[in-house]
């Protein structure tokens, strides 16, 4: 459950507070209270939304619409849950969210793997070039490219076809995340180079190299990328709504959710919400220690 | 050969370095560069390659052009010269974006900045909830954006009185309010919301640097008699120096490029109170007919992106002195 591991003597000292502070009796009441203070805090902010969320989503809109406070005054509405996955076709947006997700995870691990491999390992001579132009881009936000993605989607260079409406117009420019690569490559860079030495003198290639050693020992970056792959796309909105907005029935859940509000009743709209935002919270809760590891990862590299 | 790839070699020569073999040597036939591992290294790199032009590098050179085109999707495009930038400077809602981001950006270090940093604080004192309590904090950051905006919009910020805060405040004879149909209160309830969804990701980069403040610093702080809060003042804070420059850069560098809240809150109304820079962006764009506005829509994007850019690069150079502890 701890995300971070604690030694005995930390119980001790190495904190703010020494031994003798904690058995001052005002500072002792201070950090008390404030502790206490904190939690309240924390699970209201944290889980409180959530847990109101769960409960909208299993209550009967009336309920929810007159007495917003009030649990169950009139029992559970779990029919709410059943008629958001068929009748307002939840499961639908659901499974093209699994899929979307899933081919943008698919596009940035492939890229960023390869990418840093050979920019880490093979190290190639225009690498160095490269790998600036990464860094280049980490200063361009995504977001004000959306005009020149979007217009070169609809009108691409050299082919005539539009790929708007389809999911390749999602999947691939997801792989261009120059963030993925410099922390992957930043991880291959501390390997030890001599394993790549002994498999070569074994007689392993560079596809060798890469595929049962490399990959093999970047099992925890790997996981890092990958959570915060198939998180950022289960969040997207925006580029979705662009380039799917003539589709419906393959748009994901963060693109219905606000188009299927004004025609949905509200306890049936949080059953939804709540079915939205299960996947990401039930991998948090699984995956904790890397979700946290890698969003301090991401402000110490920013850096 | 610059000095960096120099020292590359050698350390890779020192070091028997077989995989990658030299490739500095003064121009290779090719199939002394297939046998170097060049072919390799190119093969391995190609997805990258062809992803970030794609989708990366050309659409950065595709915004520059576009923003001195006339352009729709239809014709082909023609030169526009400044016009572009003329146009949106000259466009009254250019100052309100402008102005509403700014304060977007101001109010939401005014709640996001120094809450996180307590919360992270008082979290790393509590020895035995530490992990659970960070879990609480980081939790909101994992709920769908749109998920969080529509929860706070129909049920939180519900105008009648049935809506949850209206509810409370009804408690003790206040209300009901309209948040978001004010052009007063629209912003402010914008960036409460913003603040609940992103602080999480600083409170865990909070907690990571504060696990590596040295503990010795506070035992010689006590031991020269300093209390709680000349440590704090003194230690905890000149120790997490670099950490808060870069959240603080960070912190601006994503308020400013705020679009997801305005749009499904409140369309940047009422009366444009809370139109911002992006959401301007999206309305030259997408607003009327698709592609009327690329032009201008694309050199909005191009100033905030320059704008964004060169507050980084000044930032970091003028704070370069101080966070480095």
């Amino acid at each position: 459950m701890s995300a971070f591991p604690r030694s005995k003597q930390e119980e001790v000292t190495g904190g703010l507070l020494t031994r003798n502070e904690w058995d001052r009796r005002h500072i002792k009441w201070l950090f008390g209270s404030s502790q206490v203070l904190l939690f309240v805090i924390l699970v209201l902010i944290g889980l409180g939304p959530i847990i109101w969320l769960a409960k909208g989503a299993i209550t009967p809109t009336i309920d929810t619409l007159r007495n917003p406070l009030t649990l169950f005054p009139h029992g559970a509405a779990w029919s709410n849950l059943s008629e958001a996955w068929s009748s307002v076709h939840v499961g639908r947006y659901f499974r093209n969210t699994v899929v979307l997700a899933f081919g943008s995870w698919l596009c940035q691990i492939v890229v960023a793997a390869t990418g840093a491999y050979a920019l880490s390992v093979l190290r190639p001579a225009w690498g160095r070039f490269v790998y600036w132009l990464l860094l280049g881009t980490l200063f361009v936000p995504t977001i004000v490219l959306i005009i020149p993605l979007y217009i070169e989607i609809v009108h691409p260079p050299f082919i005539d076809h539009s790929f708007a409406e389809s999911y390749w117009a999602i999947w691939l420019p997801a792989g261009a995340t120059a963030f993925n690569v410099v922390i992957m490559k930043r991880f291959f860079d501390n390997l030890p180079r001599e394993l790549f030495e002994a498999a070569h003198i074994d007689g392993a290639g560079p596809v060798r190299v890469f595929w049962s050693i490399v990959l093999p020992l970047s099992k925890p970056i790997l996981g890092v990328v990958s959570i915060f792959a198939i998180l950022s796309e289960w969040k997207n909105f925006l580029w979705p709504f662009l380039v799917l907005s003539n589709s419906p029935d393959r748009q994901p859940l963060s693109v219905r959710l606000p188009a299927i509000q004004a025609q949905t009743q509200l306890g049936v709209l949080l059953a939804s919400m709540l079915i939205a935002a299960l996947v990401p919270i039930l991998g948090f809760l699984i995956f904790q220690r890397t979700f946290l590891r890698g969003s301090g990862l991401g402000g110490a590299l920013k850096g | 050969m610059d000095a960096v790839s120099a020292a590359a070699r050698e350390v890779a020569v020192e070091h028997g370095n077989l995989v990658a073999r030299p490739r500095w040597r003064d121009r290779l036939s090719p199939v002394q560069w297939v046998r170097s591992g060049g072919l390799a290294a190119l093969l391995f790199a190609l997805p990258m390659l062809l992803i970030f032009t794609a989708f990366s590098w050309y659409p950065i050179v595709r915004l520059v052009v576009l923003s001195f085109q006339h352009t729709n999707l239809v014709d082909p495009p023609t030169w526009a010269g400044l016009d572009n930038f003329r146009e949106v400077i000259h466009d009254p809602l250019f100052a309100t974006a402008v102005k509403n981001t700014a304060y977007f950006a101001g109010l939401a270090l005014l709640f996001g900045y120094p809450i996180p940093l307590v919360m992270a604080v008082l979290i790393s004192e509590s020895r035995r909830f530490r992990g659970l309590y960070s879990a609480l904090a980081y939790l909101p950051v994992v709920i769908p954006p749109v998920v969080g905006v529509l929860l706070w919009k129909y049920v939180f910020y519900e105008p009648s009185s049935v809506g949850l805060f209206n509810t409370v405040l009804g408690w003790i004879h206040l209300g009901p309010y309209g948040w978001l149909q004010s052009p007063g209160t629209a912003m402010p309830a914008l960036v409460v919301e913003a603040t609940w969804a992103n602080a999480g990701t600083t409170v865990i980069i909070y907690l990571a640097a504060l696990l590596v403040v040295d503990s010795d610093l506070y035992d010689a702080a006590s031991v020269d008699g300093a209390g709680l809060w000349r440590k704090i003042w003194h230690v905890t804070l000149p120790q997490l120096r670099g950490v808060l420059l870069v959240t603080l850069m960070l912190q601006i560098i994503a308020t400013a490029q705020v679009f997801l809240e305005p749009y499904l809150f409140t369309s940047g109304g009422p009366a444009n109170s809370t139109l911002t820079v992006l959401l301007l962006v999206y309305q030259y764009a997408f607003g009327n007919s698709v592609g009327v506005g690329f032009g201008q829509a694309a050199a909005l994007s191009l100033m905030l992106a320059a704008f964004l850019a060169v507050f980084a690069l000044v930032f970091l150079r003028a704070t370069r002195s101080w966070s480095t502890a």
